[in-house]
C-alpha cells in the first residue's frame, strides 16, 4: 500500500493537471453543501424567530374565540358574536383551579388622529390583566387600570408603531397628549416596549383602550372578539382548555362538543403549528438542495469516468508494473473523495456566508448547528465514495494488455 | 556448459482468440526453455504471435491451454492480483512506446514499480538513483517524461525495469521508437546487463536488434520454425562462407 500522505498528495498533483475540469467538477459539490448548509441554518433561524415571538405573547396562554372550528375558514355574522363579556366575567367567578387570570378582549381597525397626522391601526378594548397575560410590557407611563375600566375613561395605551406614525418619532414623549379615535377623544398614558412583529399580531402597532370604553362608546357590541386565558402552570394546559370548554359549553347550553360555537386554542398549539411548518419548510428546501447535491454527485462520477478512459494507459502500466485492483480502486477513490471533500469544504465556508449575510439583511438571528456541518462534511465524502466507486471500479478491472494497447 | 536455471519453461503453449463467427489460432502448441543468464531475441513478422507470446511470458494474458512456469512458479491458473504479484517481483518490463508516467519526474517513474512492493520512501528513492546512474540519466533525475528524448525515455524505462531484480527483463520492441544512434546506446545497455547476469528476452522484428542477442527464436503463424544460438548462426555463417570459397 502507498503511504496516505503520499496518496493524497498524488491524488492531488493528478488533479491539478486539469484544473478547469476538476473545479466545474468540484462546483456541483460546492453548490449542494452550500446549498444545504444555508437553507439547514436559514430554517433554523426563521424557526427559532417564529418561536421566540410566539413565546412572546404570552406563555401558558389559551385563547378562546368565537365561532366553531368546524365551520373552518368561513365565519357567519352570527357566529362572530357569540361569546359575551358574560362569558368571560363567568369564567373569572367560576374559579377553575386550571386558570389564573381572564382578559376579555374586544377589537376593531379604526382611524386616529393626532393633530395633522393620522393612521389606521388595531384598537383593542382591554382590562388590567391584558398586560400579565400578553407579556406586554409599558414603557412609560402606565397601562389600562380596573378604575379605567369601571369608569369607562376614555384614556389609551399606544405601542411604538402608532407612536411613531403619529409623532414621527417613537421616542417621542406623548403622554398627556389628545388623540381622536373614531371622532372622540382620548388621553394616552403609556407607551408599550416594542415586542416586534409576531406574523400574525403586531402588538406595536395597536392602541389599548379600556374595554368598557371600547365595546360601549367606541364600537358599539355586545360581544367579545376573544377572551385570553391564563393556565395557571404550563403542565395544566390541557386541564385548563377542558375545564374552560366545558365551562363554556355548559354556559352556552350545548350538548356537544362538535356544537361548540367558539374555539380554543393555546399557544402551544400555535407554536407546534407553527414550527410544523417552518419545518416542513426547511425539510423541503434542505430536499431540493439535497438534489442538488445528487446532481453535483454525479457531475463527479461523470468527471471520474472521463479521466478513467483518458487515463486507460497509465492505468495499464500501473497493473503491468505491480498494481493491485485494490491499489487502482484505493487511487481513484482518493481521487474523488478529494474532489467532494474540497467541495464540501468550500460549501460550507459559503453556506456559512450565505446565510450569515441572510441573517444581516433580515436582521434575524444566525444560527449554524454543528451537527448541519457535520453532516454536510460527511455526506460530501460518502457522494465521493459513491459516485467515485463505479469508476474506480472500472479502471481497477481494466486489463493490462487492453490498457496497454489503448491509444 | 554449466547447468543453469530455468528461468522460463513453456510447455505447449496455445491461445485462441474466439469471436462468435471465428477462431483465431494467435499461438499453436508452442514449447520452449529459456535458462538464466541467456539473452533471447523474439523474432516473427506482424501477426506472427510474437505479440501474444510475449503477453503470456509478461503475465499480462493466461494462455488458453499448456503450462507457463516462470522462475519455478506455474502462471497459468493465477487471479488478477497474483499476476500483479508475479509482474511486479519477477519481470522487468520495457515497452516500444517506453510508457513512463507523463509530467512525472524520471525518479518518480523509476520508484513505481517499489511502490506497489512496499518499499519504503527512503529506500526507493536511493534504489532509483543508483539504477539511472548506471543508464546514465543522473543528471535528469528531475526532469519529466516529456522533457527527455526517447532514447533517454527508454534508458528511465530500463531503470524502472531494474529496480526490483527482476527473474527476466522482457523488452517489447525496445527500440521501435527511437533514432539508430540511440538504439545502439540502448542494446549495448542491454549487453551490459546480460553480462552482469541478467536473463534478458526481446520481442523484435528488426534483424540488426536481434542479433545483439544470444539466441534467436522466430515465429511465424503461432509456430517457432525456427530457435538458433548466435554460437550456431555464426558457425552456420562461416559454414555458407566456406563452401562458397570451395
Amino acid at each position: 500500500m502507498i503511504e496516505f500522505w503520499e496518496l493524497i498528495k498524488e491524488s492531488v498533483n493528478t488533479l491539478r493537471l486539469n484544473k478547469m475540469r476538476t473545479s466545474l467538477a468540484v462546483l456541483g459539490i460546492v453548490i449542494g453543501i452550500g446549498s444545504v448548509i444555508a437553507l439547514i441554518s436559514i430554517g433554523q433561524s426563521s424557526q427559532k424567530s417564529v418561536t421566540s415571538q410566539i413565546e412572546s405573547l404570552g406563555s401558558n396562554l389559551i385563547t378562546v374565540s368565537p365561532g366553531s372550528q368546524s365551520s373552518g375558514m368561513v365565519r357567519t355574522s352570527t357566529a362572530r358574536k357569540t361569546l359575551t363579556l358574560a362569558d368571560a366575567e363567568a369564567l373569572e367567578k367560576a374559579g377553575l383551579s386550571a386558570i389564573n387570570s381572564v382578559s376579555p378582549e374586544s377589537s376593531s381597525r379604526l382611524q386616529v388622529i393626532a393633530g395633522d397626522n393620522n393612521t389606521n391601526t388595531t384598537i383593542y378594548g382591554v382590562k388590567s390583566t391584558y398586560s400579565g397575560i400578553h407579556n406586554l410590557k409599558i414603557n412609560g407611563g402606565r397601562f389600562i387600570t380596573d378604575s379605567d375600566y369601571t369608569s369607562q375613561s376614555h384614556v389609551a395605551v399606544l405601542g411604538p408603531t402608532v407612536v411613531e406614525d403619529l409623532y414621527g418619532s417613537s421616542s417621542y414623549d406623548c403622554i398627556g397628549e389628545i388623540i381622536r379615535i373614531n371622532g372622540q377623544n382620548f388621553t394616552i398614558i403609556g407607551i408599550t416596549v416594542a415586542k416586534g412583529s409576531s406574523g400574525m399580531t403586531d402588538s406595536d402597532d395597536a392602541i389599548y383602550i379600556p374595554l368598557s370604553t371600547a365595546m360601549k362608546q367606541l364600537f358599539g357590541v355586545n360581544y367579545l372578539s376573544s377572551i385570553a386565558i391564563e393556565a395557571a402552570s404550563s403542565d395544566v394546559m390541557v386541564q385548563a382548555q377542558n375545564q374552560i370548554g366545558y365551562f363554556l359549553l355548559a354556559r352556552h347550553k350545548k350538548t356537544e362538543i362538535a356544537k361548540a360555537d367558539f374555539t380554543i386554542r393555546s399557544s402551544e398549539e400555535m407554536l407546534s403549528t407553527a414550527s410544523s411548518v417552518t419545518g416542513t419548510f426547511t425539510s423541503l428546501l434542505s430536499g431540493v438542495a439535497a438534489i442538488s447535491l445528487i446532481v453535483g454527485g454525479i457531475g463527479i462520477m461523470n468527471i471520474m469516468l472521463v479521466t478513467v478512459t483518458e487515463r486507460t494507459r497509465e492505468i495499464g502500466l500501473r497493473k503491468a508494473l505491480g498494481a493491485k485492483k485494490k491499489t487502482i480502486i484505493t487511487q481513484f477513490l482518493t481521487e474523488s473523495v478529494i474532489l467532494t471533500f474540497t467541495g464540501g469544504i468550500l460549501g460550507i465556508i459559503i453556506g456559512v456566508a450565505t446565510s450569515y449575510g441572510y441573517s444581516r439583511i433580515n436582521s434575524s438571528n444566525f444560527t449554524i448547528s454543528p451537527y448541519s456541518v457535520l453532516l454536510a462534511f460527511s455526506v460530501s465524502v460518502v457522494i465521493g465514495i459513491i459516485f467515485g466507486w463505479y469508476p474506480a471500479k472500472k479502471a481497477a478491472s481494466l486489463q493490462p494488455i487492453e490498457a496497454l494497447r489503448y491509444e | 556448459m554449466p547447468k543453469s536455471k530455468a528461468i522460463i519453461i513453456a510447455k505447449n503453449l496455445s491461445k485462441i482468440y474466439k469471436t462468435d463467427v471465428l477462431e483465431t489460432v494467435a499461438l499453436d502448441n508452442v514449447s520452449f526453455q529459456i535458462n538464466e543468464g541467456e539473452f533471447v531475441a523474439i523474432m516473427g513478422p506482424s501477426g506472427s504471435g510474437k505479440s501474444t507470446l510475449m503477453h503470456i511470458l509478461g503475465a499480462l494474458d493466461k494462455p488458453t491451454s499448456g503450462r507457463y512456469i516462470l522462475d519455478s512458479k506455474n502462471v497459468e491458473n493465477l487471479s488478477d492480483d497474483e499476476l500483479s504479484e508475479i509482474r511486479n517481483k519477477k519481470i522487468g518490463f520495457i515497452f516500444q512506446a517506453f510508457n513512463l508516467l507523463p509530467r512525472t519526474t524520471t525518479l518518480t517513474n523509476v520508484m513505481l514499480p517499489m511502490v506497489y512492493a512496499g518499499i519504503p520512501k527512503e529506500e526507493r528513492q536511493k534504489i532509483a538513483e543508483k539504477f539511472l546512474k548506471m543508464v546514465g540519466l543522473s543528471d535528469r533525475l528531475n526532469h519529466t517524461s516529456n522533457q527527455i528524448s526517447g532514447g533517454q525515455q527508454q534508458r528511465v524505462a530500463i531503470a524502472r525495469s531494474l529496480v526490483l531484480n527482476p527473474a527476466m527483463i522482457l523488452a517489447d520492441e525496445p527500440t521501435g521508437n527511437i533514432a539508430s544512434a540511440q538504439a545502439d546506446e540502448v542494446m549495448s545497455i542491454f549487453e551490459k546487463l546480460n553480462d552482469e547476469g541478467h536473463t534478458i528476452v526481446m520481442i523484435t522484428h528488426e534483424p540488426d536488434i536481434a542479433e545483439h542477442a544470444k539466441r534467436i527464436i522466430f515465429i511465424k503463424d503461432g509456430k517457432i520454425i525456427k530457435d538458433s544460438t548466435n554460437h550456431q548462426r555464426r558457425r552456420a555463417a562461416i559454414k555458407k562462407e566456406v563452401l562458397k570459397n570451395d
